[in-house]
């Protein structure tokens, strides 16, 4: 069986900066997998990548078996692949609404996720339904642009770094969505940081050094390892 | 000095400043979306006046040709703009804004000669639509109504405008995309297209403020480096991708004009550069722009 994401030796840079250094990695349909690794080893290079945001220089990216690399972004998202960008980037002048709208627009896909049921997930995306998304506080956008992204209706989805900047109540509630997501059958890619985070969803994990994949296996393994974790993220 | 008199004035600057909204806000759409700052927009301001005359000529100057003419005409640079951007400019991007400004002056150039070569250099003038070819009198002037409807088609298009960029679908998509065009991409959106709609929709207006100001004044050479001047004076005093300030801008660019000239000829010329100036240090992005996007 086909992976449904596989990438093959993908270098990426960025100008003369090069940044992937021949990143290969799969993602099983239903798995949550996760690029571990600190600030600037590549994890949100590697989900641009795939995205089509940034073309890799060599390598290969498959969807379901197929070559995507070098595709234009919107073609990659219509295909089935949801990008959930670091810095969250809300249309900062746009209703929350109006951000869940544009989003449904331009989506060619459509499947379970509506405007009601991104405000079943997220109540609170509801209240604000008329509050521009520049005056929501961070864990009100990061509800937003992951809300935004489902409006696509992806197969698989690229977290990057959901828990960034959030005070810990909140991203103890957003790994609760995220999990109910996950247990609804969303693949899922994550980039991030914080272990605890990660490893509470992850069934696999590859950590990222210098452009390049260090170690993968099993979350369970980082997890139990106290000693593999230090060593591998000098924790 | 007579109130009349006065009023004319006003009336006067008020027509001119609705002919530098339609051409301004056409401007401030594509720089608003696509950050390309377009030099050639007045070369389809000067294209959609001779494209008027022609069609004028063609269809035969009785009757109401002149809005058949209007209307030929601002589509044909409609679809001018649209290609161009389609098929060259797009290629420029991803490219240093300085190529961009490059080759829309260059736009500028080629379209200039392509108008002397076609239409020669004389001057050409276009005759009132018999229906607005009366005038009223109002307040002691003599008011056209040509230019009364000028004034009311200014303000109605702004509104007509401004409700499709907030209250439609397309509106949000665009919205979006001068927000942002990288994340409406990444959610499926084809950018492309929409860059290439909002050059026929800017394109659009430039060509119509074009056809509509031919019975007004004659078409020369040169009306399309004079016209984008005034253009750039009004959307750096109203703030460059603000919709309403290019329409505050026009506004008083028409009145600063109208009433400069009381002072001593040639004072108008001078007054609207100082005020552009005094803006530029004071509040860089203009009365109703945002600092930084």
């Amino acid at each position: 069986m086909t992976a449904l994401l596989e990438l093959r030796e993908v270098h990426t840079s960025y100008g003369i900066s090069r940044v992937l250094f021949g990143v290969s990695l799969e993602v099983a349909r239903g798995e949550c997998v996760c690029l571990l690794g600190r600030n600037g080893v590549g994890k949100t290079t590697t989900m641009r990548s795939i995205m089509g945001l940034t073309t890799p220089a060599e390598g290969t990216i498959l969807w379901r078996g197929e070559d995507i690399t070098g595709w234009p972004p919107h073609l990659v998202a219509r295909a089935g692949i949801g990008f959930v960008p670091e810095d969250r980037r809300i249309f900062g002048e746009l209703t929350t609404w109006e951000n869940l709208d544009v989003a449904q627009r331009v989506a060619a896909r459509r499947g379970p996720w509506t405007i009601e049921a991104v405000y079943d997930l997220f109540p609170k995306l509801r209240e604000l339904a008329d509050r521009p998304g520049g005056f929501l506080s961070g864990g009100e956008q990061q509800m937003l642009t992951i809300a935004r992204t489902l409006m696509g209706n992806p197969e698989l989805l690229l977290l990057d770094e959901p828990s960034e900047g959030l005070a810990p109540l909140v991203v103890d509630q957003l790994l609760e969505r995220i999990l109910l997501l996950k247990r609804q059958g969303l693949t899922i890619l994550l980039a991030e940081q914080g272990v605890d985070f990660s490893l509470a969803l992850a069934d696999r994990v590859y950590v990222l050094e210098k452009g390049a994949v260090r170690f993968s296996g099993p979350a369970a393994a980082l997890r139990d390892d106290a000693a593999l974790r230090h060593e591998l993220l000098a924790l | 000095m007579e109130p009349s008199f006065l009023f004319g004035q006003f009336l006067g600057g008020l027509t001119a400043a609705m002919f530098l909204f339609l051409i301004a806000s056409g401007l401030s759409l594509i720089f608003g979306v696509l950050r390309v700052l377009n030099f050639a927009h007045g070369s389809f301001y000067m294209l959609g006046a001779y494209l008027a005359w022609q069609i004028v000529r063609w269809v035969g100057p009785e009757g109401e040709g002149f809005w058949l003419a209007a209307l030929g005409a601002a589509l044909g640079v409609a679809i001018l703009g649209a290609a161009i951007e389609r098929l060259l400019l797009r290629h420029l991007y991803r490219r240093e804004e300085l190529y961009q400004l490059l080759f829309t002056y260059a736009l500028v150039l080629v379209l200039a000669d392509v108008a002397k070569v076609t239409w020669g250099t004389g001057q050409l003038s276009v005759s009132r639509p018999p229906s607005l070819s009366g005038s009223l009198q109002l307040l002691g002037i003599t008011v056209p109504h040509y230019n009364l409807f000028i004034i009311l088609l200014g303000p109605t298009i702004a509104l007509v405008f401004w409700l499709l960029l907030q209250r439609t679908a397309i509106g949000r998509v665009v919205r979006a995309a001068a927000l942002d065009r990288e994340m409406l991409s990444a959610l499926g959106a084809n950018v492309g297209w929409i860059y290439t709609g909002m050059f026929f929709v800017g394109s659009f207006l430039a060509g119509l403020g074009g056809a509509l100001v031919t019975p007004t004044q004659s078409i020369v050479p040169g009306m399309d480096v004079a016209v984008i001047v005034d253009a750039f004076i009004v959307v750096v005093i109203g703030g460059l991708g603000s919709f309403w300030g290019t329409f505050l801008g026009a506004l008083i660019f028409g009145q600063v004009l109208a009433f400069g000239i009381l002072v001593f000829p040639g004072f108008s010329i001078f007054a609207v550069s100082a005020l552009m100036a005094t803006i530029l240090v004071v509040r860089p992005w203009g009365l109703l722009g945002r600092p930084i996007r």
